[in-house]
This record gives C-alpha cells, structure tokens and sequence, in this order.
C-alpha cells in the first residue's frame, strides 16, 4: 500500500519535475550566491561600468551575430563595404576635384578623398546603426535582461571588419600612388580610429536613447549624418579655414578624425594640436553624456520600445 | 525553510492610461516648436518640463486619475526550491512582476531581492536569429540567457542532440518547422543553470514526445534547490507543475496558498456565473423566435440551488427553456468542461414520453441527473444548448451558464477511500473491487491459482 500510494504521488508530482529538474545539466548550487536588488532608480544613475564587464559575453555575441548576418545572402558580400566609401571617393574626384578643382594639400584628390572617406564611412555607419539600434532590438529589451548600454556599442564595433578591409584598399591606393612609406606618425592611427569610434558612440547613445521616445530621430539622421559630411574636411582641406578658426572646427570630433588620418598616412594636413585636441575633448564630453543620459532614460525603453 | 529565494516587498509599477507616452510629457514637436516662440520664458519652461518628466520615469507624482497601477503593494516571499505559480486573469499584472523580477522594466516603487542568478525565459528562443544556423542561435540564445561561453561549448554537443535535430543544426532557424524550432529553443533553456528561473507560460508549449524526454532527463539529473516562478493564466500547468500559488488581481496578491486551492479560488472569482442563472426578460434570455433558456440550476437531492456538492451525491442540472413555436423536434444538451477547459461530456435530453415528438409551445423545465461518485472533485461548468434537427438549427448555445464545485471528502467512503493524497483524473468512479488472498508465495513456486489461465503457461 505505501507503495502504491508513492507510485500514484509520483505520477502527479512527476510532470512538475521536468520544470524544476529540467533546466539544469549538474551541480549544486555555489555557496555564495549573488543578491540582485531591484528597487526604483530616480534621476542620474552610476553608468556600472563594472557590469558592462561582466556581461562583456554578451557584446560578444551581438557583435559576431550582426557581422554574421550582415553580408549573408548578398552575391558579393564584403565588397560592399568597399563599395561605398569607394563609390563616393569617385564621384567627389569628378565634381570636387576635377570640376571644381577643389585645392588638396598637393595630394592627389582621390587619394585625399579616399584617406578621410575611410574613418567618415565607419563613423557615419556605426552613428546610424546605433542610432537605430534600441529600436530594432525591441524583441531583445522586452524579453531579456543586459545592460542596454551594450546595443548601441556592439552595432558601432559591428562596422570595424568594414573598416579594416576599407583601409587595406586605402593602403593599397596609397601603394599605387606610389606614397606608401613607413612612417613614425602611424603610431597615431589606433588613436585616431578610437577618436572616430568613441564619437560615433558618444552620438549615438544620445540618439539610440532618444529614438525610443522620438522616432522622429530615425527620420533625422540619414539626413543629419549628410550634413555632418560637409561640416567635415573630407571633400575639401581644413586649410582653406583661417587658422584662429580650426580649434574651433576641431570641435566638431570627427574633423581631427580625418585630418589626423590625412597626416599620419599621407604626411600632409595639420598635426596633431590643438585642433585635435579639441577634437578628442568634444568627443570624450559627447561620450560621457551621451552615457550618462542613456542610463538616465533607460528605464522607460522596455515600456516604450 | 528559511532560506528565501525571492522576496517582493511592497512592490508597485505605474504607468499611464491611453498612451504609452507619458501624457503631459511634451512632444518633441512642441519643444522645438517652442523655439521658435518669441518668449524666452516659454521656451525654458516648455524644456524644463520635457527634461524633467522625460528623465524621471520613477520619480514620485501626484494623483493623477490617468495613473494605472499594474501593481501596487505587491509583497511575498519564496523560499529556495519552490516551484510557484503566479496566476491571475489577463490585466492582472502578472507579466509586469515577471518583466521587473526579470530586470526587464524598473518598479515604480517597493524592492525586490533575488538571491542567486536569475534566468528568464519570457519568450521561446530568445534571441534566435532567422538568418544564423541553428548551432549560431544556441550560442547567441545562451550568452543572451546567462551562459557563459565556455559553459556553452562545453554543454553544445548535449545541447544539440538533446534538441534531435543534429541534421539540420548547420542550416539557419529560418527554414526550420516550428516544431524544429521549439525543440532547439526548449533545448538551450533545459542547459540553464541559474538558481531562480522566471518563466513564461509560452514555454508550457512542445510536443508531448518531447516534453516527455526532458521529464526523463529531469529523473536523470534530481536536482534540488532551484527556485522557478511560473506565470501562466491556464490553470493546467499551475495545478499540475507548482506547489504554491499566488492569485493575482488587479494588481494585488488575492490568495496565496497550495497550488489546487488558489487555482480552484481563482476559477471561482473569475467565473462570472454561479450555481443559479436566469434570464427574467423574454426578449433578452439567449434563444431565437423557436426556444429561449430562460434559466439554468444546479441542485442537489433535495431541489436546494448548491454551488458546492458533496462527490458522493448525485447532481440535478434544471434546464427552464420556453417554446414559442410549436412543431419542432427539439433537442436540448448541457455540454460539461472542467476548470481547464476540458470537456467533460454532453449530454442530451433523453425521456421516453417525449421521443420524436414535436414539442408544443410553451415552457419546459427538465432535470438532467449525474449520479454521485461520478466526476472528479473541482470546478464543473455547464454549456446549455437547444438544437433542433431536421433541419439542423442551434436556438441557442449558452457557455458557462452554470458552474458548480465537487468536493471530495475524507470520510473514506468516496472513491479515494482513505488516501489523503491527489487523485488524477477527470472522473472518479466508484469502482467495485474484488480482493481475494492467497497466503504467501514461496520463493520459485509457480502460482497454483489465483491468475488467469492465459498467464499460467
């Protein structure tokens, strides 16, 4: 009888079992366990800088996910990141360089294109993905826990495989001019590429987050990343400006971007100073409040997304 | 046990009525709108306002009778290793405590702690992308889930043969069936390992073969210690997965308690009908120009209405239908389901004097009779119906127009004789029983008597 009387508990207790066994593979629980609080957060919050650590797995992820699928089913796949900056490096050497014959600094105008074309084509993709990035993401926020802050950075990192084959035929170009040389100054480019990813970051955590709230950001940006284009010295030299007024361009990141590029590469345009130290200050002030924002609205995305 | 897992402390979520958009959170239109007004003052005022209510999702606000609170003054505890349900109708709250819990959306106010990682499964595969092969997705879907890489390369071979799909785990989800899909979904979420999972009633989908296997991989593993909170407004799985349960309603916590009982309390709030309905207005009781219910009744022996009867007694179910057209064959049935939403059984009027008779105008009142120790104990609700046939017409079709409970008792003279614990079952028959006893069996010795011939040999 007590037997039986097992079989028949088993029977309706089983069937609970596959939840509360099922998910597991081995292993008791670690004796110290991590305590989450959840409690309302009001105004500014700490970025948690220490968690993005944590879940740095995840960026992992979400990179290699968007790389994966970014070239599938497309016939000639990375040539397309190729293509574009290439395609716009032509057709501003027949406007700007043939007919308008726009000055250079004595490089030759497809070369001078192309070198800034390079970092802007990084920087405009990884600005407009992430921009669009919340939004798109929608399914993710609303059924699964991460630190936001991480969509934005993993849709800019998606753009650097773009950006290393872009610049390999930069560097090709720049063989063919026969201008290739090493030079001390390209110790200069990964800080220059970071300048370019940490704005392309910095604005597109202000974007991403207000694009949750205000899908009017989605219609605004194509068209605002087209006015930054000539806000910035890629068709034309920073030395047509009068010099008192370049820290003051500088302002604008992405001008010590390229011009930086130009000059490490090529050996021609400013140096580094002031301008591109304003460059990078501007930069670092759009990341950080860029940031911080992100965090303070974060709250309301998987309401409102 | 006072190891607590999870511990919800006075815990409430608002938001506001009509719009997603909070209301006197100004649009970016008028914001820069606002700029072009003449008045500096305006301007400042108008951008105050935007930055402040844009920024301060959870900041304290006064009334507003546009507030809604989802949940409010929501607290309970779990302790480590219960399975409970969360159950309540659909607006309850129920999928806001399992988005805050999940980290998914902040509280508006109150606390919640969990002790250990927290797994949810909100959704069946999460994160799985269409254009990346299945192997692609138990990566992406596990690191989004909590798994770390190395605990996934170290578990994908069991992952993907768990799934049964191994032939198809190099080619993209997108031209997986759905039940391809489910599996190797179902599969990642069985290699989670967190302390507390929080999951969704979507996960109660899956073919029955496959739910069979991961019961079987549980018997395998017994693993003890884990926390789950189940969500699900489907009374099924809460009864049949959960030890405790919490109703919820309206944003509050109604009953808190072992599983049955609060699913059966929750059945009974939620039903809008009783042991007793009627339809005092011609025009309005359900039914045509041929036949109209005009009432509905659950009684016991005794004709007395009773919403609670004992399992051992036989239950009357009194149908009053008016005819108001003569002529018709007509065939009134009561239809059966059980809280779940299983049918029971229909059952159609059966009385000699009325066969193939065509029913006169006027009212009827018949009594359909279920013998005691019939069904099993819980929430019995009734559909009435009225058909007539030639030709083939419904007058009327009245769901849930009735509802009782069965109870089971402990006397020891019911079905379940003695045995305190769960019965499984829809009905509950009082079977006869013939024991007969044939001393001990020696070790070797071929039974003489006692079993059917056919087994003897």
């Amino acid at each position: 009888m007590p037997n039986m009387a097992k079989d028949l508990d088993e029977g309706v207790a089983s069937a609970s079992e596959v939840l509360s066994g099922g998910f597991c593979t081995s292993g008791s629980p670690p004796p110290q366990l991590p305590t989450t609080v959840i409690e309302p957060s009001r105004g500014w919050v700490p970025l948690k800088l220490n968690q993005l650590w944590e879940y740095r797995e995840v960026l992992y992820f979400l990179v290699w996910r968007d790389i994966k699928v970014r070239y599938r089913q497309t016939l000639i796949g990375v040539t397309w990141a190729i293509i574009q900056p290439f395609m716009t490096m032509v057709v501003f050497s027949v406007f700007f360089g043939r007919l308008a014959k726009m000055p250079s600094d004595d490089i030759p105008y497809p070369l001078f294109a192309f070198a800034a074309l390079v970092p802007w084509t990084f920087f405009a993709n990884g600005l407009t993905l992430s921009a669009n990035s919340l939004v798109h993401s929608g399914h993710l926020i609303t059924k699964v826990y991460f630190p936001r802050l991480l969509v934005p950075t993993a849709r800019v990192l998606t753009g650097l495989p773009d950006f290393v084959v872009s610049f390999l035929v930069l560097l090709g170009m720049i063989w063919w001019y026969g201008l290739l040389q090493s030079r001390p100054a390209l110790v200069w480019l990964p800080a220059l590429a970071l300048l370019a990813f940490v704005t392309a970051l910095g604005v597109g955590l202000w974007l991403s987050a207000l694009n949750v709230q205000y899908r009017d950001i989605q219609h605004a940006v194509p068209f605002a990343v087209q006015l930054w284009l000539f806000a910035t010295p890629i068709a034309y030299p920073s030395s047509l400006l009068p010099g008192s007024w370049r820290t003051v361009y500088g302002l604008n990141p992405m001008v010590g971007v390229v011009e930086g590029f130009r000059w490490t590469l090529l050996g021609r345009g400013s140096a580094p100073g002031p301008m591109l130290a304003a460059s990078a200050l501007a930069a670092l002030v759009i990341l950080v409040t860029g940031a911080f924002f992100f965090r303070r609205v974060e709250r309301t995305f998987a309401d409102v997304v | 046990m006072t190891d607590i897992a999870v511990r919800v402390d006075n815990l409430g979520k608002r938001y506001r009525i009509g719009t997603r958009r909070q209301d006197d959170q100004p649009l970016l239109r008028e914001v820069l709108s606002s700029l072009a007004a003449t008045s500096f003052r305006k301007l400042t005022g108008v951008a105050r306002r935007f930055w402040t209510r844009y920024t301060s999702g959870a900041g304290p606000v006064p009334p507003d009778p546009n507030d809604l609170w989802a949940l409010r003054h929501l607290s309970f505890e779990v302790p480590r290793g219960q399975i409970i349900g969360i159950i309540g109708p659909n607006g309850a709250g129920k999928s806001t405590l399992l988005k805050i819990l999940s980290r998914i959306t902040e509280p508006t106010e109150g606390r919640v702690e969990l002790k250990g990682r927290v797994g949810s499964l909100l959704e069946v595969g999460t994160g799985f992308h269409p254009e990346l092969t299945g192997r692609e997705n138990i990566y992406l879907s596990a690191a989004l889930l909590g798994m770390r890489k190395a605990d996934i390369d170290r578990n994908l071979d069991e992952i993907i043969a768990f799934s049964e799909i191994e032939k198809f785990v190099d080619t993209p989800v997108k031209h997986y069936s759905s039940g391809m899909y489910v599996r190797l979904a179902f599969s990642v979420a069985a290699h989670l390992e967190p302390e507390i999972l929080i999951v969704d009633e979507v996960l109660a989908v899956g073919d029955a073969a496959f739910q069979r296997k991961c019961l079987n991989k549980m018997e395998d593993v017994k693993q003890h210690g884990r926390t789950i909170l189940f969500v699900s407004h489907n009374m099924q799985p809460i009864a049949r997965l959960c030890q405790r349960a919490i109703l919820i309603s309206g944003g509050a916590i109604l009953k808190d308690g072992p599983a049955v009982d609060v699913a059966s309390a929750y059945l009974a709030t939620s039903l809008s009908t009783n042991a007793e309905q009627a339809w005092p207005h011609p025009s309005t009781a359900p039914g045509d120009h041929v036949a109209r219910l005009r009432r509905l009744r659950v009684h016991d022996e005794t004709g007395n209405t009773t919403e609670t009867i004992d399992i051992r007694q036989p239950i009357g179910i009194e149908m009053t239908y008016d005819v108001l057209d003569s002529g018709h064959l007509l065939w009134p049935l009561l239809i059966f389901y059980d809280g779940t939403g299983l049918c029971l059984f229909a059952t159609l009027e059966l009385a000699p004097e009325w066969r193939g008779r065509p029913r006169p105008a006027g009212r009827y009142v018949s009594t359909a009779w279920i013998p005691g120790n019939q069904l099993a104990a819980g929430v019995v609700l009734v559909d009435a119906a009225l058909k007539s046939d030639p030709p083939p017409r419904t007058h009327f079709l009245e769901r849930q127009a009735a509802a009782f409970h069965i109870v089971d008792t402990p006397d020891g003279n019911s079905a379940r004789g003695d045995w305190v614990g769960d019965v499984p079952g829809v009905v509950r028959p009082l079977l006869t029983w013939n024991i007969t006893y044939h001393g001990q069996v020696k070790p070797g010795e071929e039974p003489q008597d006692g079993w059917p011939s056919r087994l003897r040999d």
